[in-house]
This record gives C-alpha cells, structure tokens and sequence, in this order.
C-alpha cells in the first residue's frame, strides 16, 4: 500500500498532463479548421465574384474580342463537354477491360506490379501529358485540335478507371461466379453479363469520380486541345474549354474578363460539384 | 514475392474464371490483360516521347544543362537549375506547411473528433480536392495574393526580416505565395493517406497505452504516432509527388522569373511552370528541345518520389492508402 503511494505522480504533474492533452486537442481541432477554411474562401468568392457574371448570354455567346465587354462562353462549355466524352470513350473501355483483368484473371505478383504501375502512372504530371500527346498527335497532323485534347484526358483516366473498376468488381460475391459455371456458361458471359452487371454501379461511380477529376485539368490541354474562341465545327481542329478560357482571361489584363474567368470557374465548380453529388448518391444507395 | 496487397479485397485469390480453351474465353482473355498492359505501355510511352523530344538539348547541354542557370531563348541558351530550384523549393515550403496541419487534421479526425463530426468535415476535405487547379489559380491571382502583399508579408518581414528568406521587395507573387497554394492542395491527399494509415494502427496499441494511465495525448504521441511514423512519412512523400507536378495554380501565382533569389517574397519559377508558359511559344528547335528536358527532368523526379511513397506505403500497409487519387 505505502509503495503504490510512493509511485503516485504529484497532483501538479498530474493536472500538467491532462492540461497538455486538451491543448493539443484543441489544436488539433483548429488544424482540422484550417485545413477546411480554403474550400469555404474560394466557393465563397466564386459565388459572390461569379454569380453576378452569371447571365443567359454566358451561356449562348461567343467570346468578343479582347476588351469588348460582354459575350459569354458557350463554346467552352460545350467544349468541356464534347472532351469529356472523347475522354470517357478512351478511357472507360480500357480502364475497365483492365480492371476485369486485375480483378479476375491476373497473378499476385502481375497485379501488384500492374497497380504499382497504375499508381505511379497516377502520379505523372498532368502537364507532362500535354507534352506526350503534344509530340504524339500534334506534331504528326500538324494542328492542335479536339481530338488530342480528348486523347490526353482520356490517357489521364485509364489508370483512375481500373483501379476503381477492380475494387468493385472483387466485392461481387464469389458465389456468383459459381452459379454462372455451374450454369455452363461460358467464362466471359460470366464475367460481362453477371459480375459487370452486378457491380455495375460501383463502376459507374468510378468514372465519374475520374471524369470530375480530369474536367477541371487545364495543363494536359494548353498544347493539345489549345482553346477556341469561336464554335469548332470540326474535331480536327482546336477547341474551346472552361478550364482554358478560366486561365486565358485570368491573367488577361481587362476587368471584364476577370469578371467572365469567376463566372467560368463558378460554372465549372458547379459542374464538378455535380459530379461529386452524383456519386455521392450513386454509392449511398449500395449499402 | 512482394507482399501481399491487402486491397486486392477480402476475397479468394484463386481467380476459377481463369477461362478455358474455347475461343471466345481466350479471346476475352487477351483483351482484358491487352487492356492492363496499356498502363505499362504508357508509363514506357511517355518515358520515349519525352527522351525522343529532348535529344537535341541533351546532346547540345550535357549534364551542364541541369547545373546552369542562364535561361535566354534570344541567345538559344538554357540552363534548368532556376527551375529545379524554384520546383524544389515551393514544394519543400508546401511539404513544411501542409504535413503538421495534414497529420494533426488526420489524429483530429481518427483520434480526438466526436464521431458526428467525422463524416462532414472528411466529406468537406474531399470536395477540397476536386477544386480544379485553375480554380484555386485564379483565386490566388485575385484574393490571395492581394491579402499576402498587403497583409501577411509585410507583417512577416516585420518580424522575421532580419533572416535572408524574408528580405527584399515585396512584390505578392512570389515563391512563397506557391508554396502556400500548393500546400492548400496537397492537404487533402496527406489528410486522406495520413488518416488511413492511423486507422490502421491497432486498437490494442491504444488500450495498452490507455491502460498505463497515459493521457489522450500520451496515447497519440507513444502508441499511435511512433507506430505509424513510416506510414505519415509516406503520405508525405506521396504529398511531394503531387507538389513537385502543380502547375498551373502555381504558374499564376509565382510571378514566373526564371531566377534564383535567397528571398521567399521574390518571385521564382518551376519546371511545370515554365512548360506551360513558354512551350506553344518556343521557336527553335533547340527551344522546344530544352522545354522537352525540363519536362524529362520532372517526370524523372515525379516518378522517383511516387515509387518511393507507393513503396513505403504498400510494404507498410498492404497499400490500404493508395487507393486515394
């Protein structure tokens, strides 16, 4: 008894200790504001610089020409779209054929080298795939245009296609699999028409988690897709897109500019913010 | 044989669709692993086309060009070490702001957060990062950089001008002001890997700890932190990966000056930076050849690092973080 006295830590150490503790909590708390305080500037600023920009001509006009006030960017908008899609044709196929192969087929040493890859591709700078597809589709046709900006989008969501594709399609019950070959059906109709099928949703969620993540990439399309200030009649040629029209007019010298570079970023945070929504419910409703 | 990665799932490793000798199975076969070797034959495409791309500056500069400091497209003289210079260290100012609030924001969350809070602010982190670059480019140009020349510079050099990085003019742009908006995106990468790695820590580190008397801080720091040491580490090398590639938020805020200054509030340059700028405008060969080596010089350094924190991060964990894009 007299020795676990003897050991006890004076009631002053004691306090000092607890005291430490919900110090540090509370600056940890005060970490976690800090790090949230910029996603509240920039809507906040986006909303009150932008949405007064916001007008139905923004959405029908063309760009005017350099310090005439009004136009709109409907070109862009409709530019980031029609990239997109060249984007999701490119890489939904081949990101999701790889993830059947990762999920279904591969060795354990083939798939931890090929997520390796996958990962490290990820990781690549966006602006080293303008130059690629720059050197790779520019050069060779001799004009910037739509396609090439489709293809470095693309290229961008293969490995954020497949990694995401994998991860649902192990979560599809091996049961089954092994109804559809107790069945005798054949491997791949296995594969497309059940486990795709199943898993369907989770891999719709992951494309568009990797098409919010490209919309707003601007780097891979300065050398490629290059920007347009009129309507592109023709794939060939370059195009407009809200990420580049953002850039251009941001660090143009003419107020009215910036007051369409807040009203694009407005639009196109919408956009991705949409995106996001949608996956967010997409998922929500699986469990 | 490498570890096993534990996000290849709960499920069965012995795949019993491995397919048969029937055509149409072989042929889907082939498809899906043609489909996988894409990933690998882009990684050796982009290597080539940049290698092919910038021969002609390798030949001309050798290994000087990576040492050199004159950047004069009038005299067709380049020389990277501005930009590897101004690269390295807005990362670096990046890493040193966004790790403690990445890895404090992560204890928070894990550790010390009611458990109805967990799920917002994780929600609001994550919509952080689907801010587009040029986004954040832009608001740097007309919030943050205002507040910073008029504000926080002066008031930093006030106190702390008597140290070289915090002298000379202020000007806004700056390398400073890239480190800054670079950290503000690289947070919630580090945040997110930071906190799958302190979920992976046992329980029962904390109950020994708890069970000792330690504090709530006490447990974090002996049984969750010295635990989880490699695995931050990681998350902030991962961090880095990501910073050293930014460019167009920080080409609209760094002030683009291809010089090599001791001062924070001088204006700088970065190799993505320089790229963006300059590349639809470079106009001889020997230009573009150039821009092409700095681009080398990134991925190099890109693909280095994220080996690194892939590696770190998998052997550690199985790879649970690397999940996160």
């Amino acid at each position: 008894m007299d020795l676990a006295v003897t050991f006890q830590p004076s009631a002053a150490q004691h306090h000092w200790r607890r005291w430490k503790s919900r110090i540090i909590a509370v600056v940890m708390g005060l970490s976690a504001l800090l790090v949230m305080t910029p996603l509240f500037l920039v809507l906040y600023f986006l909303i009150r610089e932008g949405a007064s920009s916001l007008d139905w001509n923004f959405f029908t006009q063309l760009p005017k020409p350099s310090g005439e006030a009004g136009g709109g960017m409907a070109n862009a908008i409709v530019g980031t779209i029609e990239l997109l899609a060249m984007a999701a044709a490119i890489g939904v196929p081949i990101g999701v054929l790889g993830g059947v192969f990762l999920a279904e087929y591969g060795s354990l040493t083939a798939n931890y080298w090929l997520r390796f890859a996958a990962d490290v591709l990820n990781g690549i700078p966006s602006i080293v795939w303008g130059m690629v597809v720059w050197a790779m589709l520019v050069v060779p046709f001799k004009t910037f245009s739509a396609y090439s900006g489709g293809v470095a989008l693309g290229l961008m969501m293969i490995p954020l296609v497949m990694r995401t594709t994998e991860e649902v399609l192990v979560l599809v019950p091996q049961s089954y699999r092994e109804a559809g070959l107790a069945l005798g059906i054949a491997r791949w109709k296995i594969i497309t028409v059940i486990v795709i099928k199943t898993a369907l949703k989770g891999i719709v969620t992951g494309v568009l988690i990797a098409l919010a993540r490209v919309a707003g990439e601007t780097a891979p399309l300065l050398f490629t897709a290059l920007g347009n200030n009129f309507w592109n009649r023709n794939l060939g040629e370059p195009i407009a897109a809200l990420p580049l029209q953002i850039f251009s007019y941001a660090i143009s010298p003419y107020d009215d500019w910036h007051r369409q570079a807040w009203a694009g970023a407005l639009v196109l945070m919408m956009l991705i913010l949409g995106l996001n929504v949608t996956v967010r419910f997409f998922s929500r409703e699986r469990h | 044989m490498p570890a096993l990665p534990a996000d290849a799932g709960p499920v069965r490793r012995t795949p019993p669709l491995k397919g048969t000798g029937h055509w149409p199975d072989l042929s889907f076969r082939w498809l899906v692993l043609l489909a996988a070797l894409v990933i690998v034959a882009l990684i050796a495409l982009v290597g080539w086309e940049l290698y092919r791309g910038s021969r002609m500056a390798v030949h001309t500069f050798g290994a000087g060009f990576l040492v050199h400091s004159t950047w004069d497209p009038v005299a067709d003289v380049y020389g990277a070490l501005p930009f590897i210079y101004g690269t390295l260290v807005s990362s670096l100012i990046a890493l040193l702001i966004a790790v403690p609030l990445g890895v404090a924001t992560a204890l928070f969350l894990t550790e010390m957060a009611p458990v109805r809070l967990r799920q917002p602010v994780i929600t609001i982190i994550e919509m952080l990062a689907a801010v587009p670059s040029v986004i954040f480019g832009l608001w740097g140009i007309f919030v943050m950089i205002p507040w910073l020349r008029d504000h926080l510079f002066p008031w930093l050099q006030g106190w702390l001008g008597f140290l070289p990085i915090f002298k000379g003019q202020i000007y806004g742009v700056s390398m400073l002001a890239a480190g800054i908006i670079i950290a503000i995106m690289i947070l919630p990468i580090i945040t997110s890997v930071s906190r799958e790695i302190l979920r992976s820590v046992p329980d029962l580190q904390r109950e020994a700890a708890y069970a000792l008397g330690a504090t709530h801080w006490e447990v974090i720091r002996i049984a969750v932190i010295s635990y989880a040491r490699r695995g931050l580490f990681g998350a902030a090398v991962l961090g880095l990966g990501r910073a050293l590639g930014e460019t167009m938020a920080v080409t609209m805020v760094i002030g683009n000056r291809p010089e090599i200054s001791a001062s924070l509030f001088a204006p700088g340059y970065t190799l993505a930076s320089v790229i963006a700028n300059e590349f639809t405008e470079a106009t001889t060969d020997l230009y573009l050849n150039s821009l092409f080596e700095l681009g080398l010089v990134l991925l190099v350094i890109t693909i280095l690092v994220n080996a690194i924190a892939q590696l770190m991060l998998r052997t550690l964990n199985g790879g649970a973080a690397t999940k996160v894009s």
